[in-house]
């Protein structure tokens, strides 16, 4: 297949779903004439027509709601929110409305809708444009969720995202747009499993999306020191696959998570009480966890990344939990 | 509006079937829900209960202007929106026993009605929330090349939240077919109107948004029918959204737990002089239409439906505890999610 970059992968994606489907169209603020916010939906106005690449007007609510009636209607939306932080303005209509109203219906209604919006913070653009909320949507039962980490889970996870009969987020870390990797031909993938990116058994290194490049340039700078990290990409995080977690976790006897939301109610929090309730005597060691620091992310530059989830903030976590 | 208008008066331009039909099913909308607030009492209904009292002209005389393919999107006060809709009165009853024989499964209760044959979706509770979803299966629609209209009911109270403007506007934007039936009850909860909007005049503040609006009195289900008549040729014309007002009264408390200590008690006795059933049914008899005998025959028809509606739910049966983490998830009815 060649080289390909996270967000070429993405409208790749995009591109074969909107010509294999009527039913699909784009929908968001910026998609069209201005070719994305973060230029993955280049084109596609062009390509497809302004009824299938439809720009928005700066309603979150209302266009999020408006993706939740057109899937109930019999379409396949796919709705881009610009960040997470614009989707706290849409949280209703997908919290109250897209988790709710299959179970509510008793069953007699469905939301196939994919909404897509980047994370992260790392970009110097302040605490209003820096959140990282994964952990919060990962908690409501109803919807799916996943966390594209590497350039073929963003080219071949939304197929599999769209297939699915309810909602499903994904989130795309801002910082991995432009990631490139070598890739295989586009295949069939699941929206069910996590995967193991490196192997190893000192430590179980658990993460996803932005998070993955830092922990797995951290497993190589142990692996220089004789430590050898195992890596698990947990790719879906809701439902979360606490088997391969689990696995890893036995083999190494230790785990440190990496995570970007906040370290109060992280993910990293909810995967560490998972694991103290099933592999609580599999340990050698307590596990801990990487990340956020708990202040609004600081425009400074060497002050953001004090207060991100660093490689050697990684590396630090892994020493402290082997006792070196 | 502490001075009402007249009661309701003036020929009534139906056939006789038709205009029994409309009093017929406003009977059902208004002794089921005595029932209901019977059985609240009894303890045999819980949670909330929104009832309907007193506006029942809207949904029924709405309604009846719509076609059986149309959307219909409203809020958590819609018991009779529903049964207008062809949901049985059984399916509502047992819904609001918490039986799985109820259109909801018992998932959802008084609130949260859903029925995907009636195309009812939803029984929304949150105040504005049913106004993007309307919006977004009118859109599904102009894009499969769907002649179908979307209605879509809400309070006043709505008006106040941003869902509505950002609805309005993109309703608007994209010319999509979508009719806003906007309830005017006058209060949110216990908030008049006039504490709660800048512009009182709802039309206006709609008309803002470059879309066509009418008014009806709600207590007179000729002005509603007329008006969501005139109102869905509008829309099924495609030229965009329309908005409705349709201005009427809850003759009772918000739900059941209010103690209306918000509005004068002669208030609502003088809003009584307006009910839409004995003005429709006054109306009837004094054009001959309508007999006093054949009335109270009609009213034994509908008790003995809701009778039988009670007797339903009574004889319905609890969804097995076993399957509390079934249905969160499409296609997983008989696995255990995955969390």
């Amino acid at each position: 297949m060649g080289r390909l970059s996270y967000r070429e992968g993405m409208r790749q994606a995009l591109r074969e779903a909107l010509a294999g489907d009527p039913r699909v169209f784009l929908m968001g603020e910026d998609v069209g004439r201005y070719g994305g916010t973060y230029a993955v939906t280049k084109g596609l106005l062009e390509e497809f027509g302004p009824e299938r690449v439809r720009d928005a007007p700066l309603s979150e609510l209302a266009f999020v709601g408006a993706g939740i009636g057109a899937a109930l209607g019999g379409m396949r939306p796919i709705v881009e929110v610009m960040t997470v932080n614009f989707s706290l303005l849409a949280l209703d209509q997908i919290v109250n409305n897209a988790a709710l109203y299959h179970h509510m219906s008793g069953g007699q209604f469905s939301v196939p809708l994919v909404i897509r919006m980047a994370t992260g913070a790392g970009r110097q653009i302040a605490a209003q444009h820096s959140h990282s909320f994964e952990n919060w949507y990962a908690s409501i039962p109803g919807i799916k969720v996943l966390a594209p980490g590497t350039v073929e889970d963003a080219r071949d996870m939304l197929a599999p995202a769209l297939a699915d009969p309810d909602t499903v987020v994904i989130f795309e870390h801002a910082q991995l747009y432009n990631m490139e990797a070598d890739v295989p031909e586009a295949r069939n993938t699941d929206i069910r499993s996590a995967a193991v990116r490196r192997e190893g058994k000192a430590v179980s290194l658990i993460t996803y999306g932005g998070s993955l490049p830092k922990t797995l340039e951290a497993a190589t700078q142990l692996a220089e020191e004789g430590i050898a990290a195992e890596v698990v990409d947990l790719r879906v995080l809701r439902p979360l696959d606490m088997a391969t977690v689990l696995a890893s976790v036995r083999k190494c006897r230790r785990a440190v998570v990496v995570d970007e939301t906040w370290r109060t109610g992280s993910l990293a929090a909810e995967i560490i009480a998972r694991i103290a309730e099933e592999a609580f005597y599999d340990l050698d060691a307590p596990p801990a966890r990487v990340c956020s620091e708990e202040v609004p992310i600081p425009y400074a530059k060497h002050l953001e990344e004090a207060a991100l989830p660093q490689p050697a903030k990684i590396v630090a976590a892994v020493k402290a939990a082997l006792g070196r | 509006m502490k001075i009402i208008d007249a009661p309701p008066s003036g020929p009534v331009p139906y056939e006789r079937e038709f205009a029994l039909k409309l009093l017929t099913d406003m009977l059902r909308i208004r002794r089921m829900e005595e029932k209901s607030a019977e059985l609240y009492g009894e303890g045999k209904i819980r949670g909330f209960l929104h009832l309907y009292i007193g506006e029942e002209a809207v949904a029924v005389g709405a309604l009846h202007a719509l076609e059986s393919r149309d959307n219909v999107v409203a809020t958590y006060r819609e018991h009779g929106h529903a049964l207008v809709r062809g949901v049985t009165m059984e399916a509502i009853m047992a819904e609001m026993y918490g039986k799985q024989e109820g259109c909801s499964r018992g998932h959802g209760g008084s609130m949260h009605l859903f029925d995907a044959r009636a195309r009812l979706f939803g029984g929304n509770a949150i105040v504005g929330g049913g106004l993007p979803l309307a919006v977004g299966l009118a859109l599904a629609d102009k894009m499969q090349g769907v002649e179908r209209v979307t209605a879509c009911f809400f309070g006043e109270g709505a008006m106040a939240e941003g869902a509505f403007h950002e609805s309005m506007n993109l309703a608007a934007l994209w010319r999509l077919p979508v009719l806003f039936c906007c309830e005017n009850n006058l209060y949110a909860m216990g908030t008049a109107i006039e504490r709660s909007e800048s512009q009182t005049d709802l039309c206006a503040k709609a008309a803002s948004y470059d879309v066509p609006t009418l008014r009806a009195d709600g207590q007179d289900i000729v002005s509603v029918h007329e008006t969501t008549q005139r109102a869905q040729r509008e829309v099924r014309g495609g030229r965009g959204p329309f908005f409705a007002e349709y201005r009427t009264y809850r003759f009772r408390a918000h739900s059941m737990f209010d103690a209306e200590l918000y509005r004068d008690k002669r208030e609502v006795e003088e809003w009584k002089t307006r009910g839409p059933l004995h003005t429709f049914s006054a109306r009837l008899k004094a054009e001959g239409k309508l007999t006093e005998e054949e009335f109270l025959a009609l009213d034994r028809e509908v008790g003995a439906e809701v009778d039988r509606a009670v007797a339903f739910a009574e004889g319905g049966t609890w969804e097995p505890v076993e399957h509390l983490t079934r249905g969160v998830y499409t296609n997983t009815e008989t696995e255990r999610e995955g969390t």
